[in-house]
C-alpha cells in the first residue's frame, strides 16, 4: 500500500448500447515503469485510454493520480494533470514544420507575437536530452514516420507530461525504428516518466515493459510481471483458453481447386511499402480456409487486391480456371465470386436505401430485376427480398421498405450475408462477418459459413478473432506484416501456437 | 390517432413541404424587416407588390398576359434546378449549371442567327454543348480528382467569354444584343401552343411549348432516377461511392454521365428561353446570368425532388417578376434583385430545416421510449 502510483484506474465500467466495453477494470501505473496493456482488437484497449483521456466518462470507478481522486472531464483536463498520448494514427498538420506542430496550442507569445526562439532552444535541449532526433524546420509531410512519432512524442514532454500514452506505436515502424524506439521509452522512464504501451505484439512487450496488464473481451484478466512471465502465458492470457462457440461441423472433404492466388502484392495506401507482400495460396471446393492476423498486417489490402477494389501491384489469381488477375469487380462477381466485406457500412450496404434495394445491390442489373428498356421490376425485388428476409430471419421495423441505416448491426449483416449467400457464389470471401455482433447472430453467421462448404463452395474466411478461426477453419493461413508466415491445422494446433505465429514470434521455416 | 399523425410528419414529402414554406415565409419577413430599414413608408406596399407580381395589374387581360411571361423565365429556371439536383442526387454539386446555360444560350443562338437552323436543330445543339461542357468536369473529376465545383466555376468564366466572342458575329451592328431572332430566322422560334391554350395567356406570344415541355423533363427526370436501373445506380453512387464500387458499379462512367445529362438539362433550358425571342443575348455581358445559380435555389426549395422544383421553380420566378413592380421612387432599381436574392437565400435552409424537424422528433421519441421502458421496469418490480 505504501507504493506509490502515478495514475490509478480503479473499478472503471464504461458501457455503449449493449456491450459492456470496459467491465470493473483496474490499472495501477508506478512511477518510472514502462506498463504494457495488452489485449486483441476489442478487447476494450482504446475505450480505457479514451476514458483516461477524457473523451469518455465511465459509468463506474475512479480515477487518481498521485493517490488523490481526480475528475477527467475532457482532454484539457488529462493534459492539465500531465497526460500525453502519441496515438496510433499521428496527430500532426502536415504542413506545418515539427517545431511549429510540437507548440501548437501553447505557443509561447509575448504581446500577441511567436517567441519561436525560445521554443526552438526548449526543443533542441529535449531533443539532445533524450535522444530525440528531430530537424525542427523540416516539414512534417516531409519526414519519415520515425520522425513524425519522435515529433509527437516532443510534443507531450514539451508540455511537461509526465505519464505518456503510446497508443500501438509501432504498428508503422520499421524494425530498425522499433528498436530505436524501444530505447527511447527506456530513457524516458529512466528520467522517472511513467510509460502506458499499448500493444498486441507479445516480443516487443517482452523486450521493453516492466509489468503487463491484460484485458480480454472488456475484462480485466490480470497484471504480470514480466521477468516472471513469458510469450506463451501472455498469449493464453490474451486470447483465453476455452474457445466460446462451438460450431458443429463434419471434417471437411475438399475438392476441386476454386481460387488460386499466386505471388500476390498489394501495394500500401498508408506508407510506402507494399502492404501484401508476394502471397500464394489455393482454396478448394468444400473447405473453408481462414486468414488469421492481428490487424493491420495486410489482410484487408489482401482482400481488396482479391475482389479487385485495388488494383495489383503484381501476381496472378485464377477463379475457377479463369484468369480474373485484370478483372473488374464486376465480372468477378458474376464469375462466382461474393464478399461479404469487412466493413458493412462503408461497402456492404448503401444505408440510405432501403433494405429491398440493398438485397439486390449485386442483382439488379440482372433480367429477373430490370427489363429492356432500363426500368426496375419493382415487384420482382419486392419478392425477392420479401424471400431473402423470411428466408434468413432478416429483421427490420418495416420489412422491405425499411431504410437500411435504422436497422440494428445485426440485422444489416444478415442482410448482407443473405444477399452474398443467395448468389449462388463457387467462393466466398467473407472478412470479419461477425464482427460487433452478438452470441446469437454469430452463431447463425458461422452456420451459415458451414452450410456453404458443405454444399462444396470455397470459402475464404478472414478473421481477428482466434476462438472464430479456430471454430471455422478447416485450414488456418497466418498472415504477418504482409506475409503469409504459417500454414496450420486446426485440429493439432493450440490458441497458444496460433499466438505465436500472429504476434510475429514465429515463423514457419525459420 | 398519434400514431398516424406522427408517420406523416415523417413523410418526406410532407416534411419537404413544411419546410420550404417555412423558409418562404422567414424569407418574406427578413425582406419586409429590410425595406423597413431602407424606407419605412412604402415597406408594406412593396412587399405586397413583390408576392402579387402579375396580380398588381387590374385588368385581367394584362393579369393573363404577364403571368405568361413569368412562366417563360420559370421554364429556364426548371430546367437549370433539374441540373443542379440530378446532379446532387448522384452525389455532385453542379455549380456549373450557370455555365452549361450560357453555352446552351451560345449554342442555340448561334445556330439559329448564323447557320439558319430550325428550332430543334438549335435545341439539339445547346444540349450537345452543354453535354459536353458538363462533361468536361465530369472527366477532370474522373480521371484528375479535380473538384467539379471548382472546374465548374472555372469553366463558367471561359463559357461566358467564349459565348460572348461568338455571338459578337451575329450581333445587331448598333447595338451589343444579338440580332432579332423573329426577323432573321422565324424557323428557329419555338412552336407557340396551341390557339386555346394561348388564349390563358392573353396571346403572349413568348408562351411556346417551353413550358410543358420544361414540365415534361421534370417528370421524365423522376422517372429516371426512381424507376430505371440508371437512376438506381447513379443514386447508390451519390449516397455511398464505396459500395457502388463494391458492387461493380462504374462510378467513372456514371460521374461523367451525370454531369453530361446535367450540362444537357442546364443548356436546354437556355434555349427553350433564347429560342423564344424573349430575350437577346447581350454580348457585352461581364457577369453570368443568374438563371444557373438560381436553379441551386430552386432545387433545394424543390426539396430535391424534380416534382417540388417545379413549383420552387415557378415561386422564385415569381418573387423575381414581382420584384421588377416594387415602387422605382421609393426604392432603388436594384431593390427587387436584393428582395428575391433574400428570399433565395433562405431557401437554402431546407435541408437545415428538415434536419431540426427531425432530430427534434427523434429526441421526443427517444424520451417516450426511455419512459415506457421506465414504466415497464417499474411494472415488473411491482410484480
Amino acid at each position: 500500500m505504501e507504493q506509490t502510483y502515478a495514475i490509478e484506474m480503479l473499478n472503471i465500467t464504461k458501457r455503449f448500447p449493449g456491450i459492456v466495453a470496459n467491465d470493473n477494470i483496474t490499472l495501477q501505473l508506478k512511477k518510472g515503469e514502462i506498463h504494457a496493456l495488452l489485449g486483441e482488437n476489442g478487447a476494450g484497449k482504446s475505450t480505457l485510454m479514451s476514458v483516461l483521456f477524457g473523451l469518455y466518462r465511465p459509468e463506474e470507478g475512479t480515477i487518481k493520480k498521485d493517490g488523490q481522486v481526480v475528475e477527467i472531464k475532457d482532454p484539457n483536463d488529462a493534459n492539465a494533470l500531465g497526460i500525453g498520448m502519441v496515438h496510433q494514427h499521428f496527430k500532426l498538420v502536415e504542413c506545418f514544420s515539427v517545431l511549429d506542430n510540437i507548440i501548437l496550442g501553447v505557443e509561447p507569445c509575448s504581446h500577441g507575437f511567436l517567441q519561436k526562439a525560445e521554443a526552438r532552444k526548449k526543443v533542441l535541449a529535449l531533443s539532445e536530452k533524450y535522444g530525440l532526433h528531430v530537424d525542427p524546420d523540416a516539414m512534417v509531410e516531409d519526414i519519415t514516420v520515425g520522425m513524425q512519432q519522435r515529433t509527437e512524442i516532443l510534443k507531450m514532454l514539451y508540455r511537461e507530461n509526465e505519464i505518456l500514452i503510446f497508443d500501438e506505436p509501432t504498428a508503422v515502424l520499421t524494425p530498425q525504428e522499433i528498436e530505436e524506439l524501444m530505447q527511447i521509452m527506456r530513457n524516458l522512464a529512466a528520467e522517472g516518466k511513467s510509460i502506458l504501451f499499448i500493444s498486441h505484439k507479445l516480443n516487443e512487450i517482452m523486450s521493453v515493459a516492466d509489468r503487463c496488464s491484460v484485458l480480454r473481451k472488456g475484462r480485466y484478466i490480470g497484471t504480470v510481471n514480466i521477468k516472471d512471465t513469458s510469450r506463451e502465458e501472455l498469449s493464453r492470457m490474451m486470447v483465453g483458453r476455452d474457445v466460446e462457440f462451438v460450431v458443429h461441423k463434419e471434417p471437411a472433404r475438399p475438392g476441386k481447386t476454386i481460387l488460386e492466388v499466386e505471388g500476390l502484392t498489394v501495394a500500401s495506401k498508408s506508407h510506402g511499402n507494399n502492404a501484401v507482400k508476394d502471397v500464394s495460396f489455393t482454396v478448394r471446393a468444400g473447405e473453408i480456409v481462414c486468414i488469421a492476423g492481428i490487424d493491420g498486417n495486410g489482410q484487408t489490402e489482401l482482400v481488396y487486391g482479391l475482389t479487385g477494389l485495388e488494383p495489383l501491384k503484381g501476381g496472378r489469381i485464377t477463379l475457377e480456371g479463369q484468369d480474373i488477375t485484370h478483372a473488374s469487380i464486376r465480372k468477378r462477381s458474376t464469375l462466382g465470386m461474393s464478399h461479404i466485406p469487412e466493413d458493412r457500412h462503408k461497402h456492404g450496404l448503401v444505408l440510405d436505401y432501403t433494405l429491398e434495394d440493398n438485397m439486390v445491390l449485386q442483382r439488379y442489373f440482372q433480367p429477373e430485376f430490370v427489363n429492356r428498356a432500363g426500368f426496375l421490376k419493382r415487384k420482382a425485388i419486392r419478392d425477392y427480398a420479401g424471400r431473402l428476409i423470411e428466408q434468413y430471419d432478416v429483421r427490420s421495423g418495416q420489412g422491405p421498405v425499411t431504410i437500411a441505416r435504422s436497422m440494428s448491426g445485426g440485422n444489416q449483416q444478415k442482410a448482407i450475408v443473405a444477399r452474398e449467400i443467395d448468389k449462388a457464389p463457387e467462393l466466398l470471401i467473407a472478412v470479419q462477418p461477425t464482427r460487433g455482433l452478438d452470441v446469437g447472430a454469430i452463431e447463425y453467421i458461422h452456420k451459415q459459413i458451414v452450410a456453404q462448404r458443405d454444399a462444396g463452395k470455397g470459402v475464404l474466411l478472414v478473421s481477428l478473432e482466434l476462438d472464430e478461426v479456430m471454430a471455422l477453419s478447416d485450414r488456418i493461413l497466418v498472415m504477418y506484416e504482409g506475409e503469409i508466415v504459417g500454414q496450420l491445422d486446426p485440429k493439432t494446433t493450440t490458441v497458444e501456437e496460433l499466438g505465436l505465429y500472429m504476434a510475429g514470434a514465429k515463423r514457419e521455416g525459420a | 390517432m398519434k400514431e398516424q399523425k406522427r408517420s406523416l410528419l415523417r413523410n418526406d414529402a410532407v416534411q419537404s413541404l413544411l419546410a420550404s414554406l417555412l423558409c418562404i415565409l422567414i424569407g418574406l419577413l427578413v425582406g419586409y424587416v429590410v425595406l423597413l430599414l431602407i424606407n419605412p413608408a412604402g415597406a408594406g406596399e412593396a412587399i405586397s407588390t413583390i408576392v402579387k407580381n402579375f396580380m398588381t395589374y387590374s385588368r385581367r387581360n394584362a393579369q393573363l398576359k404577364y403571368l405568361g411571361s413569368t412562366l417563360v423565365k420559370t421554364a429556364p429556371l426548371l430546367m437549370c434546378s433539374l441540373s443542379v439536383l440530378f446532379a446532387y442526387k448522384a452525389g455532385l454539386f453542379n455549380i456549373g449549371a450557370a455555365g452549361q446555360y450560357v453555352v446552351g444560350a451560345g449554342a442555340s443562338l448561334y445556330c439559329a442567327l448564323a447557320l439558319g437552323m430550325p428550332w430543334y436543330v438549335c435545341m439539339l445543339a445547346a444540349i450537345a454543348a452543354g453535354a459536353l461542357l458538363g462533361a468536361v468536369s465530369g472527366v477532370l473529376k474522373a480521371y484528375f480528382n479535380v473538384n467539379e465545383v471548382i472546374s465548374c466555376i472555372m469553366l463558367n468564366w471561359i463559357s461566358l467569354y467564349a459565348v460572348n466572342t461568338l455571338l459578337s458575329q451575329v450581333k445587331e451592328a448598333t447595338s451589343p444584343y444579338t440580332l432579332n431572332l423573329a426577323n432573321t430566322n422565324p424557323d428557329a422560334i419555338l412552336p407557340a401552343l396551341p390557339s386555346f391554350c394561348m388564349a390563358w395567356f392573353n396571346d403572349n406570344q413568348y408562351v411556346t411549348i417551353a413550358v410543358p415541355l420544361a414540365v415534361m423533363m421534370a417528370v421524365l427526370i423522376w422517372v429516371l432516377l426512381e424507376k430505371t436501373k440508371m437512376g438506381y445506380e447513379l443514386k447508390a453512387t451519390g449516397f455511398n461511392k464505396a459500395a457502388a464500387r463494391y458492387c461493380g458499379m462504374r462510378e467513372n462512367k456514371n460521374l461523367i454521365l451525370t454531369m453530361a445529362i446535367s450540362g444537357g438539362l442546364a443548356a436546354m433550358g437556355a434555349s427553350m428561353l433564347f429560342l423564344t425571342g424573349f430575350e437577346q443575348w447581350q454580348c457585352t455581358q461581364s457577369s453570368i446570368p443568374g438563371m444557373g445559380f438560381n436553379g441551386i435555389a430552386a432545387a433545394f426549395l424543390g426539396g430535391l425532388n424534380p416534382l417540388g422544383t417545379i413549383l420552387s421553380s415557378y415561386f422564385i420566378q415569381h418573387i423575381t417578376n414581382g420584384g421588377a413592380y416594387v415602387d422605382k421612387t421609393m426604392y432603388s432599381a436594384q431593390i427587387s434583385d436584393f428582395i428575391s436574392a433574400l428570399i433565395i437565400y433562405l431557401c437554402g435552409f431546407v435541408l437545415f430545416f428538415k434536419y431540426a424537424l427531425n432530430s427534434r422528433m427523434d429526441r421526443r421519441e427517444e424520451k417516450k421510449r426511455a419512459a415506457s421502458a421506465e414504466d415497464r421496469e417499474k411494472g415488473g418490480t411491482e410484480q
